[in-house]
């Protein structure tokens, strides 16, 4: 495989160190531009497996808004965020809603539940 | 075939058409009265600097001139019956050094040839009294006492409401396509909303005055120019100028004036170009440097920090020649019937002070009509007077107390800025001349124009609208056709 | 129910009306009422429905709202009252307040400390001499966020954004995340103006590309957005000839910076610092007003939320103790109220520990002569405190009565002391 070099925007902290990454598929054979070991860490994580917090909302019926505002429990895999969205679209919960109920179990199966921000009182 | 008929059509819902509305209103007559917008108001009198002129700018013996000084005699009554915010503060031409104070007399002998009543001149030290704030170089001012300050959009909303509540029929979204004609007579128009008959019809199309006659022929020659003029509006939190100042004026406008408005809201502008489009009303650098260079020669503390908005308006400047002999001047006002077309009243190029001489217009077609033969006979239950609407912010608590106990929507406010509530917005949506869009709301209420510009209120006004005419939000506009505020529900893709 | 005085009245409950309710609370005040404008406490927190809130004081990564809901719980739980749909139209130097609400009409309401927490307002186009058209489709990011988040309405299909700050970046990933096109972000400064993560988050993850030293020009459609003419600047922020490109959309965001919202601290006397656009404050967050605080973006903008918090908190606490000092020191004095035919007695109040150290005397005149035997008493109430007996009473002759060290413990338990002259 070829080696190439990819820059990278380390979020670990707000430094927001950009790295070179030279890398031969998802094998990292080196990092520059780091100020902490969290860069590499981070590095590895976004060639191998990026992943991201996903915030988004819901309908809702019979509440006193029509959306609830729901978060995923744990950063999910970055390829599939647009997928996740799209389920969510399918969703409509009844009003009250509570925080932190589960809205969608083990997304796209990825053990990761999407969960309610607040609490939704009904009309 | 003519679907149904009218004594008159009224082409034209500025303050114009709104006021020949009114004052025709009084009579047997059924009366058609078509607007090309979704509201009144939305033509050349939704921005200007709402002066109600004293009278000695326009050319002695003009029209203009004429018109004016006798419309502004109308104000206080006019202002009483109808409940248009008014305010006789007298207009100030302020002479800024030695050297522009027989300019000064040369608009006193104007006004004296007009007719103008109440001026005095002033000297330097009395101005600065008057308006502590004034440059200090100021040498003079003409007070043209009789001169004041109006809410154009309120006078033009009361005046279009008298008339529906005396039985004139009012259609919005109505544009006048052609005139249907039997030999030189005319009996009806053509709109975009169908084919109307009439005996008569009055021309009071503003910016399109000049399209509109020379669809029948009328005076080829004739040629609306839009003149447009740019604003700024001041946070009148942060500045309060007392009066309304003008410049010594240049030849083609009165020139910049830094003036109150009856909202309290100090005011700079208007500059003036000429362009070709008549839907052109953007807002340029070079226009609102022009304006605020000229502001400073008057006030120069103002700060453009403290500014909160900017417009334009247009100004529908004409090119017809005055009828008095010996008056050479070839920008008057037309209120005439043509003597080639029968049926027609034709009011071209009513530039400023086309507000204040909007009441004295009406009159005149009111006479222009009963010349003609027209047996005008008053109706018996006319009512010239258009009721109050409160409004929440100008009461004292003691009343704003009673107005929420009655309607408890006056205690929720929508604009924080001005104090606006869903109380009045809700009046304003199901008045004689409902309010159905954004703008409208906002230029009767004055919502929106405050510190934040609608930031807050926005939502909420787009709620309320929906609820009140029963449309979804998506629906809501901001100023009519064309101008939805909403896409789509959030969680609906495509489209 | 209203109460007529509070200990503590706090104006608005986004993140610092809320953390300073909670400890003012928690400090011992025993009155606190939140005055809210929406239909629900949380402020502008319930439209943030990303993530980033708390990292620092909870170590925890909330959403807005979810952050928003902690303190709310707390709230209803150490019952603090809550007037929401309500707006607060002035404010007085010696906290009078006048609001009004839908469903309680008109309140005017006491305070004896006042939190100041209304947070800020978005800069407009027209703060920033935006020139062109004003079509239907130009709005702040805020008022975009509140309609795509809570009204449940995109504002538009199309978007070009202009400053790229947090609440533009973030808007850029809502938008794209509901289905709609980010075409451009343009930012007049030389950097970004808001977090890097939220630069790689937001614009870098979707490939929505970022223009800096760019502006918009104008603004293009007369009905509606149809384009905005950008352009770029030099370091004077001047247009450079040529670089304009029409960039077509439907809607235009601005997200070119906050303002903190102080026109009720103006009506209250509250003396503005003119670089900050807020109050001045002391440590513990009070202005020049005393017994007026300000906490959060009403004060200066801050760029995280649990600082906004950790203000608040601070102003809770200094009013709360500020609000007990004037209780303590309202209750040190008791009123002398003139009863039956007593035109005026003198002093008006009494400082009950002055009984201490010597007995204090009252003085008064009567409004009619009584020739007779009367009894000057003064009354708690219904209760006797202090009683002397005369032959008779005259307006011409100053009457005066003792209270002796004695009525010590009667004097402190009243409010109010009333001074009868009637006919033994």
């Amino acid at each position: 495989m070829a080696e190439e070099t990819t820059k990278i925007i380390c979020i670990t902290c707000p430094m927001g160190c950009t790295l070179e990454v030279t890398h031969e598929g998802k094998t990292i054979t080196k990092v520059e531009g780091e100020q902490c070991k969290r860069g590499k860490e981070y590095a590895q994580a976004e060639l191998t497996d990026p992943r991201r917090m996903v915030t988004s909302t819901v309908k809702v019926k019979g509440g006193v808004h029509p959306l609830v505002p729901v978060y995923t429990a744990a950063p999910i895999p970055k390829p599939k965020i647009f997928d996740l969205l799209a389920e969510l679209r399918k969703v409509e919960l009844p009003a009250p809603v509570e925080t932190g109920q589960k809205v969608l179990e083990n997304a796209l199966d990825t053990g990761i539940d999407v969960l309610a921000s607040r609490n939704l009182p009904a009309a | 075939m003519a679907k149904k008929n009218y004594d008159v059509i009224i082409i034209g819902a500025g303050v114009v058409g709104c006021m020949v509305a009114r004052f025709l209103s009084r009579y047997k007559l059924r009366i058609l009265h078509i607007e090309k917008e979704a509201d009144v108001c939305m033509g050349a009198t939704s921005a200007n600097t709402a002066i109600i002129h004293a009278g000695y700018d326009p050319v002695p013996g003009s029209l203009k001139a004429v018109m004016n000084v006798q419309g502004n005699k109308m104000w206080d009554t006019l202002a009483g019956e109808l409940h248009i915010p008014f305010e006789r503060r007298g207009d100030y031409v302020v002479a800024i050094g030695k050297e522009e104070l027989p300019a000064l007399d040369e608009l006193w002998d104007r006004g004296v040839k007009n007719g103008v009543p109440g001026m005095i001149m002033l000297s330097g030290a009395e101005v600065r009294r008057r308006e502590p704030d004034i440059n200090p170089e100021v040498s003079g001012a003409l007070w043209a006492s009789t001169g004041g300050i109006a809410d154009p959009f309120a006078a033009t909303v009361a005046a279009a409401e008298n008339a529906v509540m005396n039985g004139v029929e009012l259609m919005l979204d109505t544009k006048f396509e052609d005139w249907v004609m039997d030999g030189s007579r005319i009996v009806g128009i053509k709109t975009n909303q169908g084919t109307f008959g009439c005996r008569w019809a009055v021309n009071a199309a503003g910016l399109y005055s000049d399209v509109v006659m020379h669809k029948a022929g009328i005076r080829p020659e004739f040629k609306i120019t839009p003149r447009k003029g740019e604003y700024y509006v001041f946070d009148r939190a942060e500045i309060a100028v007392n009066n309304v100042l003008f410049p010594v004026p240049s030849k083609i406008s009165k020139g910049i004036l830094v003036t109150t408005t009856v909202h309290g809201n100090t005011i700079i502008g208007p500059n003036a170009q000429e362009i070709e489009d008549k839907e052109d009303r953007s807002v340029t650098q070079e226009g609102l440097d022009e304006v605020w260079e000229g502001a400073q020669k008057l006030v120069p503390k103002l700060s453009l920090k403290h500014a909160i908005a900017v417009f334009a308006g247009l100004r529908p400047g004409g090119n017809a020649s005055c009828k008095t002999p010996g008056v050479d001047y070839k920008k008057d006002y037309i209120i005439e019937i043509p003597d080639e077309v029968r049926g027609f009243v034709n009011l071209g190029g009513i530039e400023s002070p086309g507000l204040v001489s909007s009441p004295a217009i009406a009159q005149r077609v009111v006479d222009l009509l009963k010349d003609a033969g027209e047996n005008l006979e008053e109706k018996p239950d006319w009512d010239p007077i258009r009721p109050e609407r409160p409004r929440f912010r100008d009461l004292m608590p003691e009343e704003q107390k009673i107005l929420i106990q009655n309607d408890p929507r006056y205690g929720r406010i929508v604009c924080r800025c001005e104090y606006v509530t869903e109380g009045e917005i809700v009046a304003e949506i199901h008045a004689p001349v409902p309010a159905t869009s954004y703008d409208a709301i906002k230029r009767r209420t004055w919502l929106g124009t405050g510190r934040c510009q609608g930031g807050f209120d926005t939502p909420r006004v787009v709620e309320i609208l929906a609820r009140e005419l029963g449309i979804s939000p998506l629906e809501v506009t901001k100023k009519g056709a064309g101008s939805k505020l909403l896409a789509r529900p959030t969680k609906e893709v495509g489209g | 129910m209203l109460k007529e005085m509070y200990d503590v009245i706090v104006i608005g409950s986004g993140p610092g009306g809320l953390a300073a309710a909670i400890e003012a609370k928690k400090t011992g005040a025993e009155d606190v009422l939140i005055i809210e404008r929406d239909k629900e406490l949380g402020g502008i927190l319930l439209q943030c429905i990303h993530n980033g809130f708390g990292v620092e004081i909870f170590k925890e990564d909330y959403t807005g709202p979810t952050y928003a809901q902690r303190f709310i719980s707390d709230v209803h739980q150490l019952g603090v009252e809550t007037l929401l749909d309500a707006m607060v139209l002035d404010i007085s130097p010696n906290r009078h307040i006048y609001a009004i609400s839908k469903w309680s009409g008109f309140a005017e309401l006491d305070a004896r400390a006042i939190v100041l927490s209304m947070g800020a307002r978005e800069r407009t186009r027209a703060q920033i001499r935006l020139r062109g058209t004003r079509p239907a489709g130009v709005y702040t990011a805020g008022t975009a966020q509140r309609f795509t988040n809570i009204e449940g309405y995109l504002p538009g299909k199309r978007f070009v954004i202009l400053g790229s700050g947090d609440i533009g970046m973030i808007m850029a990933r809502r938008l794209t995340f509901e289905g709609a096109k980010v075409e451009r972000v343009l930012e007049i400064m030389p950097f970004l103006t808001g977090l890097t993560r939220n630069y790689v988050q937001c614009l870098l993850d979707f490939d929505i590309p970022l223009q800096l030293r760019h502006t918009v020009k104008r603004i293009m459609g007369s009905s509606r957005v149809e384009a905005v003419e950008a352009v770029q600047v030099d370091e004077k922020w001047q247009p450079i000839a040529g670089t304009e490109e029409i960039i077509p959309c439907d809607t235009l965001l601005l997200s070119v910076g906050l303002i903190p919202e102080n026109e009720l601290s103006k009506k209250a006397g509250v003396v503005l610092d003119p670089v900050t656009g807020g109050p001045f404050v002391d440590e513990g967050m009070q202005t020049n007003v005393a017994g007026i605080f300000a906490a959060g973006n009403v004060v200066h903008i801050y760029d995280l939320v649990d600082w906004v918090t950790e203000a608040g908190s601070v102003a809770g606490r200094a009013a709360a103790k500020y609000a007990i000092a004037q209780r303590q020191e309202a209750a040190r004095h008791v009123k002398m109220q003139a009863g039956q035919n007593v035109r005026y007695v003198v002093p008006h109040r009494l400082d009950k520990e002055s009984l201490v150290e010597e007995d204090q005397k009252l003085q008064m005149r009567v409004i009619q002569p009584i020739e007779g035997n009367v009894w000057v008493e003064v009354k708690d109430g219904d209760e006797l405190v202090a009683r002397k007996g005369q032959r008779y009473a005259r307006p011409g002759e100053m009457v005066d009565i003792k209270l002796p060290q004695k009525a010590y413990d009667a004097v402190r338990k009243a409010d109010r002391l009333t001074v009868n002259v009637v006919p033994r």
